[in-house]
């Protein structure tokens, strides 16, 4: 009998009991849940931003040195390229627990495994932006006296910065969601929150920390067209 | 590394291949839901891709659509669908358990790179060979099949693997949230702390993985026109096309899930 009353209670007036996420309501949509758990929230999500950028900038310390050896030593280039396309095919479920032997069941497994990912696109995005920088512009840095070296950082990267950068986000973007996956080995991010809202059927937990990888997505994703545009100020003149 | 130890004991024991949960049972499942969602997205996709990518409209949603399909972890999306009232975890025929709601999510996620491929490959028939056709009288349905398509196909083809190797990662995450295919012998060897069977797991999907995108490669060297023929210089120049960095970019960083 309390039982019903109880239920009756929480369904005509939710502002005073403990209501939108307990058993019997199950909302997707739920403050109360945020507010609650909110600090539970943002462990995972720093956890999750951390993963992240670690794999992204990891990537992306192995790809510079891979790119440059591809583009010195053209026959190195296709098994390069092959070898990172390889790992990329290997699905993420799979390539985690493959470094388990190795790295053990830590955030370092996660975080090598979506770096090996953000290699392959970075690599790609570095070789095709060094490519697209005209002959021509080569050339008179040449003559101009530039070395091999202030070539490649004062007149190559810059130019090649835009194709990039689109490598950067795309890598960036997948890795927010790949991070997910990490939940397999307990460092997962937000991916715990997911999986742990699956298991006991916690809907406004699925929920939440389904939007916040979204959004965090997002916010990347525009953090690093912002970057972009501080970092080459000489394209916003042409668009104008 | 007793791990790898237990990892081969796992692989060279003849029970755990066979039986209805045995590593074949599994792999047949994963590979019937593979290539079921990979033609769903196939009859979805590609017409409406095609079409778009014909009358150059659209192009704002065929590319970003990827760039979406990119943001949504493909676990979350599997999650939500599962503990939704529909589809739910409900077995579903052959396909095993939560086997409608794994269907949706790899059609999801295998629209993606077949549409903006499409539409991309669509879009970069070199202009000059459009117009030669419009000049020689073609009608454009003549010129999307005659032209268009033939030229463009490389690209489709490649949009299709990607769409394979992204299904088939897709397909293992369904584990994740007890639902059907090979992941479930990775999950369960890392929920109850048997890390041999689940490494064992990982090697086998990776190795399926593998081979399918060689096989898909195949068949995308199979079907490149230019190579065929053995023509040196395909015409139009669309191997320029190919290489242009925005299409390579988009073509080769699809995430894999």
């Amino acid at each position: 009998m309390t039982l019903l009353v109880q239920a009756a209670q929480i369904r005509l007036s939710s502002a005073d009991e403990p209501s939108c996420y307990s058993r019997q309501v199950n909302e997707w949509v739920c403050g109360e849940y945020v507010v609650d758990r909110w600090d539970e929230i943002v462990d995972a999500t720093v956890q999750h931003i951390g993963i992240t950028v670690v794999a992204v900038v990891l990537g992306l310390l192995i790809a510079f040195p891979l790119a440059l050896l591809a583009r010195r030593l053209p026959r190195m280039e296709s098994s390069i390229l092959a070898v990172t396309t390889g790992i990329y095919t290997v699905p993420s479920l799979a390539l985690f627990p493959l470094l388990v032997p190795f790295t053990g069941l830590s955030a370092t497994t996660v975080v090598i495994g979506l770096a090996l990912y953000a290699l392959t696109i970075l690599v790609r995005s570095l070789l095709e932006g060094l490519r697209s920088v005209p002959d021509e512009v080569r050339e008179s840095a040449v003559g101009l006296g530039y070395g091999r070296r202030s070539l490649l950082m004062k007149v190559e990267m810059p130019l090649a910065l835009p194709v990039v950068m689109a490598g950067l986000r795309v890598a960036t973007v997948s890795t927010v969601a790949l991070t997910t996956v990490g939940s397999l080995v307990a460092y997962g991010g937000l991916g715990n929150l997911i999986k742990d809202g699956v298991l006991t059927n916690f809907r406004a937990e699925l929920f939440t920390a389904s939007v916040l990888c979204v959004v965090l997505a997002v916010v990347f994703d525009a953090l690093l067209v912002l970057m972009q545009r501080v970092l080459t100020p000489w394209t916003r003149g042409v668009r104008a | 590394m007793t791990v790898l130890t237990d990892m081969w004991a796992y692989l060279s024991d003849p029970a755990n291949w066979t039986g209805s949960d045995g590593i074949l049972a599994l792999m047949a499942e994963q590979l019937l839901l593979t290539f079921t969602a990979l033609l769903m997205a196939m009859v979805l996709g590609l017409p409406l891709a095609l079409w778009l990518g014909h009358l150059g409209r659209g192009g704002f949603l065929a590319i970003n659509i990827s760039n979406i399909g990119r943001a949504v972890p493909t676990f979350a999306l599997l999650a939500l669908l599962v503990v939704a009232p529909w589809p739910g975890t409900d077995s579903f025929g052959p396909y095993g358990r939560a086997g409608l709601a794994t269907l949706i999510a790899l059609t999801l996620f295998a629209l993606p790179p077949i549409i903006t491929n499409s539409y991309v490959a669509m879009r970069e028939v070199a202009p000059d060979v459009r117009e030669a056709a419009r000049g020689m009288g073609m009608t454009g349905r003549q010129q999307f099949w005659r032209v268009e398509l033939p030229l463009g196909l490389p690209l489709v083809m490649s949009g299709l693997r990607l769409a394979l190797v992204q299904v088939w990662a897709t397909a293992t995450i369904a584990a994740l949230v007890a639902g059907p295919g090979l992941g479930r012998i990775i999950t369960d060897g890392f929920f109850r702390s048997n890390y041999g069977k689940g490494i064992a797991g990982a090697v086998v999907v990776a190795a399926v993985a593998l081979v399918l995108e060689m096989a898909a490669a195949l068949a995308q060297r199979a079907a490149d026109p230019a190579r065929r023929t053995g023509a040196s210089t395909p015409a139009g120049g669309h191997d320029d096309a190919l290489s242009v960095t925005g299409a390579t970019v988009e073509s080769s960083a699809e995430s894999v899930g």
